[in-house]
C-alpha cells in the first residue's frame, strides 16, 4: 500500500526524522489557515499517488497566506498524472542549499533490505550517474548499526555535523521501516539546510501482507479503480483494471498472466487480471463473474484448471448470474480438472459452450471480441 | 531419484489438524508420501488420520527421524512456525502459506541460509517426487519420469506437468519456488540439483515477470549439460503492477518480460511461446 506524502512524513516525524512543519489539509481556506500558521513563505502539495507532481504543476509556492489560498484553489480543481487532487500538503518552505537520495527497499534476490544513497538527490535514482550511486545491503540480524550510517555518511561526501544528521537520518529511517513493514522507505530529496538534513519529500510504501499488524496507519487506495475497489470488497485478492474488452477469469496467478498473454498474441485486448483463486465455490465465483461484468466487455473468457477448484462450481456459478442478473456478452469457456464433465453438462445445457484446450478457447474468445460484440 | 526429497522420506506437517492440513494430508498420503508425525499444540498425543500428533517440532523430531515439514499455518504465526522447524533441525521445510510479511520472510529466509536448511516456498504448491509429496500439486497431474520442473508459479505448473503427464511424459521433481518478493529458493539452486540428478534429463522451468530470478538462472544454464525449455509468464503484463503474486511486477523498468527471454535464449535455453509449446519441445529434446 502506498501511503501519501504527508502519511509518510507522520510516520518519519514519529520516529524523529526531521521533516518541514506543516499540515494535511482538504480545503483552500484551510490552507490559508495552515499558512498563516507558519508565518513564512510555504509550498501547496498536491497528494496523491504518484511521482512527477511538480511538473504536472501539482506543486507551487506562496508568499503569504493569501497566495497560499489561491494556489490551494488551482491545484485542489486540478488533476494531477490523471489522478484527482482531494488533499493537500501545506509545509514550510525550505532553504534548500544540497540535495540528497536515500532510500531502503527490499531486494528479493539477496534476501535482504538494500540501501541505496547519493549525494545528488531531488532527481530520480534511475536517471543518476551509476558512480554516484552508493549502494549497501543490510544484514537483518544486525539491522543499521551507527558505524554503517557514519560509513554511508563518509561515502557521499558528508562530514562533521552534517555527517552526523544524516547517520541520525538513515538509521531511523530503517527502524521506520522494520517497525512498520515497510517494503519502501524513501526520501527523495533529503535537503542539506544549514547543518542539519531535512525530508523535503516521503515515499513510504507498506507491505499489503502485514496491514493486519499495522492498524495505526490509514488505509489508501486511491490508486484503486472502480473496479478494482469493487472486487477488493468481493474478496477477490488479486484484480488489475488493464481496460481491453475482453474480461478474463482464471484461477492461479501464473496461468492467469499466461491466459492474458495468450489473448494478446492472438491480437486481443484483455480488459483485467483476474485470479479468481483456489476452492472458491459457487457464489464467491458469481461475484467474480459479476465484477467481471462491471467493465462492460465484449467477450467473458474463463480459463479454468481445476485442481481445489471445482468445475461445476465455476458452472453453477455462470448459470447462477445467467438467471438473476443476465449476461449480454458471448462467454467462452474453457474448463479441464476436478469435476469437469459435471461442470461442462451444467454448461451445455444452459447453452454455453466449453472447450478442453486453452488455445482453441483464447482464440474464440479473441474472433468474438471482433466480431459477435455486446448486444 | 530425484532431488530433495524420494521414497524414503519421513514427513512431518505443521498445522495438521486444520481444514487445509487435513485435506492435503489425506492427499499426500494417497500420493505415498510417508507423513510420520504431525504438530498442532494442545493436540499432542491424539492420533488424527492414522499420524500421531505433537505439541512442538521439538517432540516431534524426538519421536520420529524427520526429513522435511510441510506448514499450514495462517501467515501470522508462520514466522514462529519455521524457525522452530529451523532450529529443530529439519533440513527441508515447505511453506505453503500466502501472504506472509515480507519481514518476517526476511528473518526465516536468512535463518534457514545460516542453518542450510532448504526453504520452499512461502507462497508455492510445494514440491513432488516419486511417493513424496509436499504440498498441494494435484496428485494426477503427476507421473514419474526424466524431467525436472522448477517453477514460480502453481496452477502455470499443473497445467504444463498435466499436460507431461498425458502425453506420457514423467517427473523426476516438481518443485514450486513460490510467487513471493523472497522465496527461499531460487532457480540456479533447484537447477544444481538437477543437473547433478543422474535420472534427470531434460528440466523446464516456469518463470514470470518481476525480480531477476530467471536472468541469474541464465548464468548458470550457461554452464549446464542438460538442456533447458522454459515458459514465462506475463508478457501482456503492464509496467508497476502486481499480477497475483506479490513478485510478479514491473519495477522502474526490471523484471520484465523481454529482458529475462533475452537471457535465457543467450543462455541456450528454448522459450516457449505459449504453455503447451513446452511439451512439444521436451518431446523433441528427449527423442
Amino acid at each position: 500500500m502506498k501511503c501519501f506524502e504527508y502519511m509518510g512524513k507522520e510516520l518519519f516525524a514519529q520516529y524523529g526524522i526531521p521533516v518541514p512543519s506543516g499540515r494535511m489539509v482538504t480545503t483552500a481556506e484551510e490552507a490559508e489557515k495552515v499558512a498563516a500558521e507558519i508565518g513564512r513563505p510555504v509550498v501547496v502539495k498536491s497528494q496523491v499517488l504518484s511521482g512527477k507532481r511538480g511538473k504536472a504543476g501539482g506543486i507551487k509556492f506562496a508568499d503569504t497566506p493569501a497566495e497560499a489560498k489561491s494556489a490551494a484553489k488551482e491545484i485542489l480543481a486540478m488533476t494531477v498524472q490523471g489522478l484527482p487532487v482531494n488533499r493537500l500538503l501545506v509545509e514550510e518552505k525550505l532553504k534548500i542549499e544540497s540535495e540528497i537520495y536515500v532510500a531502503i527497499t527490499i531486494d528479493g534476490a539477496s534476501k535482504a533490505p538494500v540501501l541505496i544513497t547519493s549525494a545528488k538527490g531531488g532527481m530520480d535514482i534511475e536517471e543518476q550517474a551509476e558512480e554516484d550511486i552508493v549502494k549497501v545491503h543490510l544484514d537483518v540480524f544486525l539491522g543499521l548499526q551507527p558505524f554503517m550510517a557514519k560509513e554511508l555518511a563518509r561515502k557521499i561526501g558528508l562530514k562533521g555535523a552534517l555527517a552526523k544528521s544524516y547517520s541520525d537520518v538513515v538509521q531511523k529511517m530503517y527502524r521506520c521501516m522494520i517497525e512498520k513493514d515497510a517494503e519502501l522507505v524513501e526520501i527523495n530529496p533529503l535537503v542539506v539546510s544549514g547543518e542539519q538534513v531535512i525530508a523535503a519529500d516521503a515515499k513510504v510504501t507498506i507491505d499489503d501482507s502485514a496491514l493486519y499488524r499495522q492498524k495505526d496507519i490509514e488505509y489508501v487506495d486511491e490508486d484503486m479503480t472502480e473496479v478494482e475497489k469493487l472486487a477488493r470488497d468481493a474478496g477477490i485478492g488479486s484484480f488489475v483494471e488493464l481496460g481491453g474488452d475482453i474480461a478474463v477469469m482464471a484461477n492461479g496467478a501464473g496461468i492467469t498472466m499466461g491466459t492474458l498473454d495468450m489473448v494478446q498474441l492472438f491480437g486481443g485486448e484483455p480488459a483485467n487480471f483476474m485470479d479468481a483463486g483456489g476452492g472458491t465455490g459457487v457464489e464467491g465465483t458469481a461475484k467474480a463473474i459479476e465484477i467481471l461484468l462491471a467493465q462492460n466487455p465484449k467477450v467473458i473468457f474463463i480459463n479454468i484448471f481445476g485442481g481445489i477448484t471445482r468445475c461445476d462450481d465455476v458452472a453453477k456459478a455462470l448459470v447462477y448470474v445467467k438467471e438473476n442478473k443476465g449476461i449480454p456478452v458471448p462467454v467462452v469457456v474453457r474448463m479441464v480438472g476436478t469435476n469437469e464433465q459435471e461442470g461442462v453438462a451444467i454448461l451445455k445445457e444452459a447453452g454455453f459452450e466449453a472447450y478442453r484446450d486453452m488455445k482453441t478457447a483464447a482464440q474464440k474468445a479473441v474472433d468474438l471480441s471482433k466480431t459477435g460484440g455486446a448486444e | 531419484m530425484a532431488i530433495l526429497v524420494n521414497e524414503q522420506s519421513k514427513v512431518l506437517i505443521q498445522g495438521i489438524t486444520g481444514k487445509q492440513g487435513t485435506f492435503h494430508l489425506k492427499k499426500m498420503q494417497e500420493f505415498g508420501t510417508t507423513v510420520v508425525a504431525g504438530v498442532a499444540p494442545g493436540k499432542g498425543g491424539r492420533i488424527h488420520e492414522g499420524v500421531p500428533l505433537y505439541e512442538t517440532v521439538f517432540e516431534a523430531v524426538e519421536a520420529h527421524p524427520i526429513d522435511a515439514t510441510v506448514l499450514f499455518i495462517p501467515a501470522p504465526y508462520c514466522k514462529d512456525a519455521a524457525l522452530e522447524a529451523i532450529e529443530a533441525g529439519i533440513k527441508v521445510i515447505v511453506i505453503i502459506t500466502e501472504h506472509i510479511p515480507v519481514m518476517d520472510e526476511l528473518i526465516i529466509v536468512n535463518r534457514a541460509k545460516m542453518k542450510g536448511v532448504t526453504i520452499i516456498g512461502p507462497n508455492t504448491f510445494g514440491m513432488a517426487s516419486w511417493k513424496c509429496k509436499l504440498g498441494i500439486l494435484p496428485n494426477v497431474a503427476f507421473s514419474q519420469g526424466p524431467v525436472g520442473v522448477v517453477a514460480r508459479s502453481g496452477t502455470l505448473t499443473y497445467e504444463i506437468v498435466g499436460s507431461l503427464t498425458s502425453e506420457g511424459i514423467g517427473q523426476t521433481s516438481v518443485v514450486g519456488l513460490g510467487g513471493d518478493r523472497v522465496p527461499g529458493t531460487n532457480f540456479v539452486d533447484m537447477l544444481k540439483l538437477f543437473e547433478a540428478d543422474p535420472e534427470t534429463k531434460a528440466v523446464i522451468l516456469v518463470g514470470e515477470i518481476g525480480g531477476n530470478a530467471e536472468e541469474e538462472a541464465s548464468e548458470y544454464i550457461k554452464t549446464m549439460s542438460k538442456p533447458v525449455v522454459a515458459y514465462l509468464a506475463g508478457k501482456s503484463a503492464p509496467p508497476g503492477k502486481r499480477m497475483g503474486h506479490a513478485g510478479a511486477i514491473i519495477e522502474r523498468g526490471k523484471g520484465t518480460y523481454e529482458g529475462k527471454v533475452k537471457a535465457l535464449t543467450e543462455a541456450g535455453a528454448q522459450v516457449a511461446t505459449f504453455p503447451y509449446e513446452v511439451v512439444d519441445k521436451i518431446k523433441a529434446l528427449l527423442k
